[in-house]
């Protein structure tokens, strides 16, 4: 049975720890503001690219001869898989929801015989990948050190794909990330990047009337193919900046969930020391008593 | 046919600018072109240069890296990459312009590419002597 110093160390040392999750709490629930200002902020460009996408997409009738960003170069033999996770852990189950759905989707690719490639970005995908699927990582992307996603890093990525893709090293690349649904829910997501998934034309009627009367300048096929190179560093961006806010949600609620752990426990301990300490009182009053009588 | 229209400038992170204007200068890929209120719908990719924001009395040039613009009947939107205004772009920020223009020359894959950045570089350099007989 633990000593009375025993316990009243431990309890000191939860209290410690709940101190810490409380903090790391406190600062994910700040981060995550600043997280979700920054998706929102970027949403309209996102935006406003889809729908200009979907218009000039839907004015080039024939598919061939369109760049293989949009058509995609025939194959479908080679995928290469952007797994993008967070630099830090503490963080709930988000590190391993991603790498989880990102390996089944290894695994059953790999089943049917297609060759994958993995693409990680951030340092705790390629940590979980590393042990089953060490030999198909073929570029890592870290992040140490990065605040604040900005475009820079999404362009970082998508020149690095893109660079891959000229060389055709792969025919299909899928982007791994979390989405944000809400702090408590984010949810792992696949998102095709080569070939490139048109968006829907939104209100199609309004916007069918206003392509009609589109000019292109240089020409259509210029502006696709500078759009389409455009759109992968947008979609990656927007890949980057969902899972910089869901990494914080996950964090925070992993916090919470710490932290009230940490308070359980310490109620626990604290009951069980006081009866500790009572059972010892009286333990000693007893031997005293007796003492007295047998004199 | 005078009058103000929308213009929005938005960076891949957020909303940049959104004034009235009354024209704004486009460096088109093709070469400048200027929107006025009633421009007809364009859709135009952007050479690396500044463009020129009228509105009222006001007027501001902002340099931009890459982008595309989209002119439509109630509005002008530019989606730009690396939008700087000029009036900020001087010592190290002009510095870090130019180092980015001459990378992206000696990147450059064809004639094309090779074209828009030596145009930037040349532009920056310009705005860079301007800049200096200013202070």
């Amino acid at each position: 049975m633990a000593s009375l110093k025993d316990m009243r160390n431990r309890i000191a040392s939860v209290k410690a720890t709940r101190k810490i999750t409380k903090a790391m709490q406190m600062v994910a629930a700040a981060k995550l503001r600043r997280a979700q200002e920054a998706a929102t902020a970027a949403r309209p460009y996102a935006e406003r690219m889809d729908q200009v996408l979907a218009n000039v997409a839907s004015r080039v009738t024939t598919r061939d001869g369109q760049s293989p960003l949009l058509v995609g170069t025939g194959n479908d033999k080679v995928h290469l898989l952007v797994v993008m996770t967070a630099e830090r852990g503490l963080c709930g189950g988000f590190n391993s929801n991603i790498a989880k759905l990102a390996r089944a989707d290894a695994q059953r690719l790999m089943a049917a015989g297609k060759t994958v490639k993995i693409m990680t970005v951030g340092r705790k995908g390629a940590d979980n990948l590393r042990r089953d699927l060490g030999k198909q990582i073929v570029e890592r992307v870290e992040l140490r050190g990065v605040k604040q996603v900005r475009a820079a890093q999404a362009d970082e990525v998508s020149q690095k794909v893109l660079a891959l893709f000229e060389k055709g090293e792969f025919d299909v690349a899928t982007m791994y990330f979390a989405e944000f649904r809400s702090v408590i829910a984010q949810k792992p997501t696949a998102l095709q990047l080569i070939p490139a998934r048109v968006p829907e034309m939104k209100g199609a009627g309004k916007a069918q009337g206003a392509t009609a009367v589109y000019d292109y300048e240089p020409s259509e096929e210029e502006v696709l193919s500078f759009l389409l190179g455009q759109n992968i560093t947008t979609q990656i961006l927007r890949g980057l900046l969902e899972n910089a806010a869901s990494e914080q949600g996950a964090r925070m609620s992993a916090m919470d969930n710490a932290t009230r752990n940490a308070g359980d426990m310490i109620n626990k301990l604290t009951i069980k020391y006081n009866r500790q300490r009572q059972a010892q009182i009286t333990k000693e009053l007893i031997e005293i008593i007796s003492g007295a009588e047998a004199l | 046919m005078a009058g103000t229209f929308k213009f929005e400038l938005i960076s891949p992170e957020r909303i940049l600018m959104t004034v009235d204007a009354d024209q704004v200068r486009l460096p088109g890929a093709d070469g400048d072109f200027t929107v006025l209120a009633g421009h007809s719908p364009v859709i135009a990719n952007l050479r690396p240069g500044t463009l020129d924001v009228k509105s009222g009395n006001d007027s501001t040039r902002i340099f931009v890296r890459s982008g595309f613009a989209d002119v439509q009947p109630d509005g002008l939107t530019v989606l730009a990459k690396g939008a700087v205004e000029v009036a900020e772009l001087s010592g190290s920020r002009l510095a870090a312009e130019i180092e980015a223009a001459e990378t992206a020359l000696k990147g450059a894959k064809d004639d094309e590419a090779r074209r828009f950045a030596h145009g930037a570089v040349e532009e920056l350099k310009a705005l860079g002597g301007t800049g200096g007989k200013g202070h």
